[in-house]
């Protein structure tokens, strides 16, 4: 066990991770004159008060637009990054400020997964090390006790004859030999809880379907908890179970699938869902209008922050900004005018 | 599809070779079609399927070491193979014209919106004072949606989607018949994809453009295009309309593709992969391309490479499950 104490109850029994209050905020580089001359700091609002929760043995998605916060998301929670403010519950134990041993040891039951597999596995080091090499760091297994537990991880994620591969080097893989390579590489240590980042983006089209069965496959045959970030909700509808789409660093909208595409409630979520090409030559699309381009994420309107875009905006809107609340039970709405 | 009645474009037999270090590699092999006043032909393929590699060959861009090794483009009538390179280039982009992939560096990061639009015109007619120009891209920018005030901006102070909509304000500025958009969305979020795709669709209706839109993603062509060309390792697999396509798909690299996108307008969906990874061009296998991820693969596939066949009206296949005319 995580040699920490232990906080009081916030996580209810099957809800493996809980994030609360996140924020993450960036600090925008300031020239020598510009800070001579303002006091005021501006930063980047890449996560902006995000609150959820993570059931075991669920693929949940964070789904949004570049630069809506998802990303960084996903690196605050394996510790990638330190938070501005907020905490992060893994199994009722707060992670947030885990340092040393501690942190080294959440990081085997908590790993990720990389969107570009031509870049996050080293051009120097052959499968079979790269691999294990997880296996090294921790101290869990040498030489021939780590030969065969990288054999048998490989064989795990389809990179068969698993000898021919260990001995290859990254640019003799194709994109989707190289994803599987890497995701070997985060399973060897037998994690619990695994963070996607758009793990089949780069990857050509008639691959990306195989991968996404494996994963699923994985998490049966690991008991995995997948937090599955993308772009793409034609993939999310398929691989989810609970969606959140996030817009400028917060969560609008949040529900399982079939309620997310089936009553989708913020306007966002409805443009979002409209702008999804459909592979139907008779379907009539009608896009749901959107005004303009995302604000930046350093100057967010205050009020609502998709109101500069939405064509329902009222005065209202501009007031407060609206909270992530219930309308039914497991679908949250961050819109004050879809409970009417 | 009479390749000799009066088509906007016929591309006959055109096949393009790259001559590496390693050796030849045939990218584009014998890819024929058509294209009408005012249709979208959407061009649908991997990484390494040719499909770039073929659309530049159409605006004589041919990337070196590429070349054109065999075949005919016709452009109104006009063999635009046997061009001279000055010809050539007084045809682009008042004729054809090319939208390349990525907005964020198709555009000269030390210029002004504006003078991108100035040069281009004035190339093309020096009579056009700038004034004049400057003018004509105002309009422009209005056409793609974009506010004219944002002509004095520079590139990186647009976002990645009024770059691309500058690009394709720059690409009707001449009026040209054909628009080659080469994957114009795939660097844009889905939002601003659809908003490009539907521009892309006004602009063709107004002008009466031909598009010919290159992409690997299969739900944008069936969604956008009248034909399609499906490819795969540098051959045309199957060819066809789009609703075809959709309705009866032939070739088993066709099938598997539909298999294995998801569409979100299904309840339950199984999606199946297609087994393999693509071919390396430089290793070819024997006989069809596809056989060794292919479903169905047959003894004779192995050993001959199949012709594209007419399989049904205006329906072509480059498989042997099929007979010219019909299924066997």
């Amino acid at each position: 066990m995580l040699p920490i104490q232990r906080r009081e109850k916030t996580v209810s029994q099957n809800d493996i991770l809980k994030v609360e209050d996140l924020k993450k905020y960036f600090p925008v580089e300031k020239s020598f004159l510009e800070k001579m001359l303002t006091r005021s700091r501006s930063y980047v609002k890449a996560v902006d008060n995000v609150s959820f929760s993570v059931r075991k043995g669920e693929v949940f998605t964070l789904a949004g637009e570049s630069g809506c916060g998802k990303t960084t998301t996903g690196r605050l929670i394996v510790r990638l990054i330190p938070p501005t403010s907020g905490k992060i519950f893994f199994e009722n134990v707060e992670i947030t400020a885990l340092k040393g041993e501690a942190l080294r040891v959440l990081k085997r039951r908590i790993q990720i997964i990389f969107q570009d597999p031509y870049a996050s596995l080293n051009p120097r080091m052959k499968i079979g090390d790269a691999v294990g090499h997880p296996l090294e760091i921790h101290g869990l297994a040498r030489n021939e006790e780590k030969r065969k537990r990288v054999l048998q991880i490989l064989e795990h994620v389809g990179l068969t004859p698993s000898e021919k591969f260990v001995d290859l080097y990254p640019h003799q893989l194709s994109g989707g030999q190289r994803q599987r390579a890497a995701m070997a590489r985060s399973l060897v240590l037998q994690p619990e809880f695994i963070v996607a980042d758009e793990p089949v983006s780069m990857i050509d089209v008639s691959l990306r379907t195989a991968i996404i069965d494996l994963m699923l496959n994985l998490r049966k045959e690991f008991g995995l908890t997948y937090l599955f970030i993308t772009h793409d909700l034609a993939i999310a509808k398929y691989i989810s179970d609970r969606i959140a789409i996030m817009y400028l660093g917060k969560i609008v909208e949040l529900g399982d699938k079939q309620t997310i595409f089936s009553n989708p409630m913020h306007p966002y979520t409805q443009a979002l869902l409209s702008a999804i090409p459909v592979p139907n030559p008779e379907r009539k699309r009608k896009t749901a209008e959107l005004i303009g381009d995302v604000p930046s994420a350093i100057n967010i309107p205050p009020g609502c922050r998709f109101r500069t875009r939405c064509e329902y905006a009222e005065e209202a809107c501009k007031e407060k900004e609206p909270e992530l609340i219930p309308v039914s039970p497991d679908h949250y709405v961050a819109c004050d005018l879809a409970e009417k | 599809m009479d390749p000799m009645a009066q088509s906007l474009i016929t591309v006959d037999a055109l096949s393009v070779e790259y001559w590496t270090r390693k050796g030849k590699i045939r990218a584009v092999e014998d890819v024929s079609f058509a294209l009408e006043k005012a249709e979208t032909l959407g061009v649908v393929g991997e990484s390494g399927s040719g499909k770039s590699t073929l659309g530049l060959s159409l605006i004589g861009l041919g990337p070196f070491p590429g070349r054109i090794v065999k075949g005919k483009i016709t452009l109104k009538g006009k063999e635009i193979l046997k061009l001279r390179k000055e010809d050539m280039r007084n045809l682009r982009g008042k004729e054809i014209c090319y939208v390349f992939q990525d907005p964020m560096t198709s555009l000269n990061p030390v210029k002004k919106i504006g003078p991108h639009f100035v040069e281009l015109i004035r190339t093309h007619d020096p009579k056009v004072t700038e004034e004049e120009a400057l003018k004509r891209a105002k309009k422009l920018l209005k056409d793609v949606g974009i506010q004219p005030e944002r002509i004095n901006d520079y590139p990186h102070q647009l976002s990645g989607g009024m770059r691309q909509r500058v690009m394709i304000a720059l690409a009707i500025t001449l009026n040209p018949s054909i628009v080659v958009a080469d994957e114009p969305t795939t660097a844009l979020d889905v939002i601003v994809q659809a908003k490009i795709l539907d521009l892309l669709n006004v602009l063709r209706d107004a002008y009466g453009m031909a598009l010919i839109l290159i992409t690997h993603d299969l739900s944008i062509v069936l969604e956008r295009s009248d034909e399609i060309l499906v490819m795969y390792a540098g051959h045309v697999v199957e060819h066809s309309s789009s609703k075809d396509i959709y309705s009866n798909p032939q070739h088993p690299y066709t099938k598997g593709l539909l298999k294995s996108i998801p569409n979100i307008e299904l309840a339950e969906q199984k999606l199946e992969a297609i087994a393999g990874s693509p071919p390396d061009l430089l290793n070819l296998p024997r006989g069809c391309r596809f056989w060794p991820r292919c479903y169905y693969v047959m003894e004779r596939c192995r050993q001959e490479a199949p012709p594209l066949m007419n399989t049904g009206a205006e329906h072509f296949t480059r498989c042997f499950l099929y007979k010219e005319g019909k299924k066997l």
